[in-house]
């Protein structure tokens, strides 16, 4: 498998989690929202509640910079990153 | 000189927030000498356009890179902040934490939408489309795919879907400017037009981008202040986001104790038009999971589909800061969209609870009635009270609002200085206008790159070019604040159509380009053909009576728009023959960050 082959092979695992997580927090967890609601969470929010104020809102802050530092990783691990004067 | 204006950038807008603020200080003490109130509207409003005009008229160019993609310099956080001013439009600053007040946990789910649609943005779109070197959306399609069919679909998906947009935009301008100007809205309407042009006409993506980023400091100041504010006054929590708590619960209580009265059709035939009574849970989930992640999904793959917000990450220096500066931009619409719920928990708390002295519920009509505040609001069509029951006392049902009253009245009804009001005038002046000239740029230039250039005159030169997509510009501009000046359609509504035609047309075409090699041009323009003309057939059919199926609402038809794009798109693929091998390398080379764009810098 050439270089590039096998940084996309990468590049794909890493949508693929990325997704993965997207999918948990932006629909997963919306499927049980009435019992989550239940439950108290965050600062003594409903946890439902709280994740459309603020926690999934949040989590996909985090997850796009982590997303962004994985695949830097990536591209330097083959030598595929930019130049830092381009 | 360039490379200073960007090493100076932090200084250059600190200088600018610190300006900004002295003007706040300077209004509240002109409004303790007595200035009044209508007087302090109007200088905020003048003074921040102003300042967005100098800005317009300072990043004037005459190079086709720096028109259509700011010279791609801009420096990730200012390109976050710039992005997030772009996106918030006059319907999330004015609008949004009125529908979380009106409809609660239903609502929510646009929150939700509008921000994890940046995931998809980042880790799908973004960066391979900053790695091509396109100047516009179009463009990576035409290029991608090829021919000149793919390239002109691609122009009408992204101008039905923005023009949608861009009307309710201009609306905004056209109703806050008539509010702080006092003059009426047909005039106003333009107003705000000639405001928006100022800013993008000279500079093109470059005038925008710095206006943008002055317009998030103004609007990002002008929401969070006031909700810091009524917080701490209400003796709430001094840092709202984490102590609220107590409120949400004790919001739930009340609604308990008084009950979701229904009121009979012949009663609510009296309250004006627009305004609304709590009929709805504040905190309970009062939505069928489906409705709620059906709507979050549409609004999700909306977002990574409309042309506006993607043409953003086009003017960073490299893929890799593309990437991180989609997480900026997103942060900054968090600082936002965090806030509006504690926002509508607050102003709803101060109104219904009755052992608050702002609270109304409980009290005799007459009482009511008598309040400046109420009376104002009430004149301005944004509040109402009527005894249906006859007993003389407010109870909840008795009781409407306008869904922009909720950021617009409540730093009245709370007791804040007019300063604030005026504030946040210029906050929602600024959502609005920077949201607008983001969209009637991404039109003018698919316009006047693709049609114009790509396809009509491809040997025109760079002037000519730049002459034609600025007269494009004021030409859109004024059809859109034509169409704004009917009032056809609430901010609301034409936004959220607004992220389903995109979808529909443009979310598989953009993605599988990227990501299935062998997508190719037929199936290309059959996904876009057929995906736009069956979400925009699945509305027509909604909006005149239809049943809908699979609780695809109008709100969501893009849910079904964008499956038959991606059946059509991959059927129609697999049936014609695979793209040509130079157009597979394209795709390789998209898929590494290293080595030179596909498109030359000039094109």
């Amino acid at each position: 498998m050439s270089k590039q082959q096998q940084h996309w092979e990468k590049t794909r695992g890493l949508l693929m989690m990325t997704l993965a997580i997207w999918f948990v927090f932006s629909i997963g967890i919306f499927l049980f929202g009435a019992e989550m609601n239940e439950v108290t969470g965050p600062f003594g929010y409903p946890w439902t509640y709280w994740f459309t104020c603020q926690g999934s809102l949040g989590i996909f802050v985090i997850l796009i910079f982590w997303f962004a530092n994985r695949q830097e990783k990536i591209d330097e691990e083959f030598g595929f990153s930019e130049r830092e004067d381009d | 000189m360039k490379g200073n204006f960007i090493d100076n950038l932090p200084k250059v807008y600190g200088i600018y927030t610190g300006g900004f603020l002295a003007f706040i200080i300077i209004m509240s003490i002109g409004e303790q000498m007595g200035m009044t109130s209508k007087a302090i509207g109007i200088c905020f409003v003048a003074f921040t356009v102003a300042i967005y005009a100098i800005i317009g008229y300072l990043s004037r160019t005459a190079q086709a890179d720096a028109y259509y993609v700011a010279g791609r310099q801009v420096p990730t956080v200012f390109n976050g902040m710039a992005t997030a001013a772009d996106w918030m439009s006059g319907a999330s600053f004015v609008a949004m934490a009125g529908g979380i007040y009106f409809k609660g946990y239903g609502y929510m789910a646009l929150l939700v939408g509008w921000t994890g649609g940046y995931v998809l943005v980042a880790s799908l779109l973004a960066p391979y489309l900053r790695k091509f070197g396109c100047y516009t959306v179009p463009d990576f399609i035409g290029t991608r795919y090829g021919g000149n069919l793919s390239r002109f679909l691609a122009v009408v998906v992204l101008t039905v879907a923005s023009f949608t947009y861009v009307t309710a935009q201009i609306n905004a301008t056209g109703t806050i400017a008539s509010v702080a100007l006092d003059i009426p809205f047909q005039y106003a309407v333009y107003v705000g037009l000639i405001s928006i042009l100022l800013c993008s006409m000279l500079g093109g993506m470059r005038g925008v981008t710095w206006t943008q980023v002055a317009q998030y400091i103004v609007l990002i100041i002008a929401y969070l202040l006031p909700v810091f504010w009524i917080s701490n006054k209400m003796g709430a929590g001094f840092f709202p986001h984490f102590m609220l708590a107590d409120e949400v619960a004790r919001i739930g209580e009340l609604e308990q104790q008084f009950g979701f009265v229904k009121n009979a059709a012949a009663d609510l035939k009296t309250v004006p038009k627009g305004l609304a009574g709590i009929t709805k849970a504040h905190s309970a989930v009062n939505a069928t999971p489906w409705a709620f992640i059906s709507l979050a999904l549409a609004m999700m793959m909306g977002t990574a589909s409309l042309p506006h917000v993607m043409m953003r990450y086009f003017t960073t220096p490299s893929v890799k800061a593309a990437r991180k500066s989609v997480g900026w931009s997103l942060f900054f619409i968090f600082l936002l969209y965090s806030s509006a719920p504690m926002l509508a928990t607050l102003s709803k708390l101060s109104l219904i609870d009755p052992t608050l002295s702002t609270g109304i519920i409980g009290k005799s009509i007459a009482e009511v009635q008598a309040i400046d505040w109420y009376q104002n609001w009430n004149s301005a069509n944004l509040m109402f009270v009527s005894d249906f029951n006859g007993n003389g006392t407010l109870e909840l049902n008795e009781f409407f609002m306008g869904g922009k009253a909720v950021v617009l009245a409540t730093p009245e009804i709370a007791g804040l200085p007019y300063v604030i009001s005026g504030l946040v005038a210029a906050g929602g002046m600024a959502a609005a206008m920077s949201t607008a000239d983001g969209l009637i740029l991404a039109i003018a230039n698919a316009i006047s790159h693709d049609v114009y250039y790509k396809i009509i005159d491809p040997k025109a030169e760079t002037a000519k070019r730049l002459v034609v997509a600025r007269v494009l510009l004021v030409v859109i501009g004024f059809a859109g604040a034509t169409i704004a000046a009917l009032e056809i359609q609430g901010i609301l509504g034409s936004v959220i159509w607004a992220f389903d035609f995109a979808m529909s047309g443009l979310f598989f075409p953009l993605v599988l380009g990227v990501w299935w090699k062998r997508a190719n041009k037929e199936g290309a323009c059959a996904g876009m053909a057929l995906g736009l003309l069956s979400g925009l057939g699945y509305l027509i059919w909604v909006r005149n009576g239809g049943s809908g199926f699979l609780g695809i609402t109008q709100l969501t038809f893009g849910i079904f728009g964008s499956a038959v794009s991606l059946v059509a798109m991959v059927v129609v693929s697999l049936m014609t023959s695979e793209p040509s091998a130079a157009t597979q390398k394209m795709v390789d080379e998209v898929r590494v960050p290293s080595g030179k764009s596909i498109l030359g810098k000039q094109h």
